[in-house]
């Protein structure tokens, strides 16, 4: 198993859960450190701390939601040594990067001795800190394209403090407006189900809808009734309905404003 | 798995110790250097008591496999004091009363460091955002963050 940053796998390591017997470090592999604009992508190394994602000039223009994320994942500490690859690849629910990942339309590429494959990053978790990665396979790189820049974007986590707290609600949302209708909106939410889930169904009602109260509505019932909340040690379901149906209802009136 | 040697600087000293690749990094420095200066709170990254620097970063030695140290340089509440006496930043906590039963305080010193070396003149939003990561039990933080204040305003 490949261990990079070690904030996730060195507390598991700690206490005798990690199944893995045999590591191999990913840490200080200049390849896997990079942030490079390419004709259509930028390419953000998996090894790439969030302390890189929050200096990178690029990320901050054009991934404003992904920095924000990388500004409120643990502490400065752990900014330091937790990448993004390593977030994806854990594959924490709670996980603060994942949703602005999703409205981005973020593809993976896979790397191994067989080659490298590319994956929407939307397909990548399976289940419950499950995924397709192969077994032989890392996570070579995040692609995304930069053409959000124009788009109002929102997040909001929702926790008990600001630094550390793991998240009990996390949204990412872009959306654009056209003649007073929306002409595009991308939503996902994290802490919510067992992987992070892009709302599709939410999105739909939304699309070419102008500004109602009505709407508001149509949107907390498509979310309500779109999504299977988790109950656990840091929210209860019911909650985490409710203040869905409110980070929407707030992102929608920004979006408007 | 069998043990290697890693070699790194602490404090400005070159070690070589012969250690097993897992080991955290902060129990080697307590245990086979005997700095028992960075402490240990909660072992998984929460509190910051074992807060120290790597290459100029803060990071948390439990979160550290040791391997991941090789070559690094490596800083600690030990390394800070000089022959004129204490840092600046250990000057301001004793001044402003930002340290109650001391477990926290190496890391919360160090996270000073750290914050003061990118951001000399922090606002106090700065302040609670560079030593978010450090928690205390004791302080209630406003002397802590007053210390910080006054070590900046110390280094102007």
């Amino acid at each position: 198993m490949p261990i990079a940053g070690g904030t996730e796998l060195m507390v598991q390591y700690g206490a005798g859960k990690l199944g893995a017997r045999k590591l191999v470090s990913l840490w200080g592999l200049p390849e896997l450190r990079s942030i490079e604009s390419s004709e259509h992508d930028v390419l953000i190394g998996a090894g790439c701390t969030y302390t890189d994602l929050r200096n990178d000039p690029v990320v901050a223009q054009q991934f404003p939601l992904l920095a924000r994320a990388a500004a409120w994942t643990g502490s400065i500490a752990n900014q330091n040594r937790g990448t993004l690859g390593g977030n994806i690849v854990n594959g924490s629910p709670a996980a603060d990067s994942l949703p602005a990942l999703m409205v981005y339309e973020a593809e993976l590429l896979l790397a191994s001795s067989r080659g490298t494959r590319r994956m929407p990053y939307v397909d990548f978790h399976t289940g419950y800190k499950q995924n397709n990665l192969a077994a032989d396979e890392i996570i070579r790189a995040i692609a995304l394209q930069p053409r959000f820049a124009a788009y109002y974007s929102y997040t909001r986590k929702v926790g008990t403090r600001n630094a550390q707290a793991i998240a009990k609600l996390c949204l990412a949302g872009l959306g654009k407006i056209s003649g007073n209708r929306i002409e595009d909106v991308r939503l996902a939410i994290g802490s919510m189900a067992v992987t992070p889930v892009r709302l599709r169904k939410t999105e739909e009602i939304l699309l070419g809808r102008p500004w109602s109260a009505a709407l508001i509505s149509e949107a907390r019932q498509a979310l309500e009734a779109e999504v299977a909340p988790i109950d656990d040690i840091r929210s209860t379901a019911l909650y985490r309905l409710h203040v869905a149906g409110n980070l929407l209802q707030e992102f929608l009136e920004g979006l408007f404003a | 798995m069998s043990k290697r040697e890693v070699s790194f600087t602490v404090n400005g000293a070159a070690h070589t110790v012969s250690v097993y690749p897992m080991e955290r990094l902060l129990d080697v420095l307590r245990c086979k250097l005997g700095l028992t200066g960075t402490k240990e709170g909660c072992g998984e990254g929460e509190c910051g008591s074992c807060s120290v620097l790597m290459n100029g970063e803060l990071v948390n030695s439990c979160l550290v496999p040791v391997l991941q140290a090789e070559g690094a340089t490596i800083g600690t509440i030990e390394g800070l004091a000089g022959e004129s006496g204490l840092h600046p930043v250990q000057q301001a906590f004793l001044k402003c009363g930002g340290a109650q039963c001391g477990i926290c305080t190496p890391g919360m010193v160090m996270a000073t460091v750290h914050l003061l070396g990118h951001t000399p003149a922090p606002t106090m939003e700065q302040v609670r955002e560079g030593l978010g990561g450090n928690l205390c039990r004791c302080t209630g933080y406003t002397r802590i963050f007053n210390a910080v204040l006054e070590a900046a305003g110390s280094q102007k």
